[in-house]
């Protein structure tokens, strides 16, 4: 064995298993607000302002809120949801991220946004505009990728080489609703509704 | 319209938890039934939102005083916690955002939700982030947090813990993990671990004991590296050096 000197002194080997795989996935648990939105649940004095988006909008037309439902249809309210999509030209260099929770009684999520581009494939196809929404919380072992689609841009769905991956029943947990001020979107963990996931 | 340039390798899911684990029993009701629909990347999932330019505040990595008043520090036993951030070719990510958060070290977070018995700490919130330098390094000093009990219909303890939440390059590149403790007897019986079935992906959410850069009558290390997702290519030769 080592000198009792040479094992006091040891640098650690990394954790890391070779060859490198991406570090696994843990629950954000139900506490994800301390760390992520700590002034939401009144953590105040670490962080002038809780990180809620990646820049001001001076152009945020449009709110999108709703709700996420676990199985047997049960309001979620320890969710945390992050928006990620196009300027409205469709470009990513100049993208857009939000994050809510939903709200700790109510169980509404909402973001104040503008109406993303249509962005390309990789190969030059057209895609519909889409927002990106990534959601962690207690019970979701790794984060879930699902996106927003709008009902004004469902004529050019049918040429979307993405929207043509997804089932056509199951298209409509994609759609966002038209409402006052915005649009509203559920999302359903489970059950006859659930909501498409994306694997990319 | 910009096109999108550069992808990366699939998820491995034989290396990252069970969507539906029982044992951990929020996963019954939370976890998709239908199979996840696999898309092509586009600069949705390759591009990220990046915050390499946020100031920091100079104690937003030091939890043992971010939340404490003037001269005290939170209770516990100080640690510094340092890593790197690396892609799965081994190579480093700059300006990465690692955003962390724990219970204190009587294992009660300072969230309204958690009515455990052990009392807060007046002088610990519990939250800190920090961003990668040019060579993907990161650090950020705490104190141990401690092992609670948590409800999953039974004796359930959860190991001592890290929270992180750590913003890559790309969108694709998002994740949400746990840091452990190196010799920790809770980790082989922790269900929210035990999801992973994967021993090897196991242990590399375990920190461990880094006696070099300890600090002599001030802070003991640990050492936690973290692996994003990488490029696309059938096959890397991973690069050992400086990991």
């Amino acid at each position: 064995m080592e000198s009792l000197d040479i094992r006091r002194a040891r640098p650690a080997k990394t954790n890391a298993e070779i060859p490198l795989r991406e570090t696994a996935f843990q629950t954000a648990g139900p506490y994800v607000h301390i760390g992520c939105l700590p002034n939401s649940v009144g953590v105040k004095g670490i962080y002038a302002d809780d990180l809620t988006c990646n820049k001001p909008l001076t152009n945020a037309p449009m709110t999108i809120s709703g709700k996420v439902f676990e199985g047997e249809s049960v309001v979620c309210k320890d969710m945390m949801l992050e928006f990620w999509h196009a300027d409205e030209k469709g470009c990513y260099d100049n993208g857009i991220w939000h994050r809510s929770s939903t709200n700790l009684d109510s169980g509404i999520f909402s973001i104040k946004t503008q109406m993303p581009g249509k962005t390309q494939t990789a190969e030059g196809k057209v895609l519909a505009p889409f927002i990106s929404v990534w959601i962690t919380a207690r019970g979701i072992n790794v984060g879930l990728l699902t996106r927003i689609y709008f009902p004004e841009h469902e004529s050019i769905f049918n040429e979307d080489p993405h929207m043509a991956l997804v089932s056509e029943n199951r298209r409509s947990t994609l759609l966002a609703k038209a409402v006052d001020g915005g649009y509203h979107f559920d999302i359903h963990l489970q059950g006859a509704a659930e909501t498409v996931f994306f694997d990319v | 319209m910009e096109r999108s340039n550069q992808s990366f390798s699939k998820r491995n899911y034989s290396s990252q938890p069970k969507a539906n684990y029982p044992d951990y029993r929020s996963t019954i009701l939370r976890h998709q039934e239908h199979k996840l629909v696999a898309l092509p990347q586009t600069l949705a999932d390759t591009r990220g939102p990046a915050f390499g330019h946020m100031a920091l505040g100079d104690s937003d990595h030091d939890l043992i005083i971010n939340y404490a008043s003037t001269g005290l520090g939170a209770i516990g036993e100080r640690i510094v916690v340092a890593g790197k951030v690396l892609d799965e070719s081994g190579k480093p990510v700059p300006n990465a955002l690692i955003e962390v958060w724990q219970a204190n070290a009587g294992g009660r977070y300072r969230h309204k939700n958690d009515t455990y018995l052990a009392p807060l700490d007046p002088n610990f919130g519990g939250c800190g982030r920090c961003l990668t330098d040019q060579e993907g390094n990161y650090v950020f000093r705490t104190i141990k947090p401690g092992a609670y009990p948590w409800p999953n219909g039974g004796n359930d303890w959860r190991p001592a813990h890290i929270h992180f939440s750590i913003f890559g390059q790309a969108f694709a590149q998002r994740l949400m993990t746990q840091m452990y403790f190196e010799g920790d007897p809770h980790i082989q019986i922790c269900p929210i671990l035990q999801s992973i079935g994967d021993t090897r992906a196991v242990n590399q959410l375990v920190a461990r004991l880094d006696m070099a850069h300890s600090v002599p009558m001030d802070l003991i290390a640990y050492r936690f590296d973290l692996i994003l997702r990488g490029p696309n290519a059938t096959m890397f030769e991973n690069n050992l050096e400086g990991i």
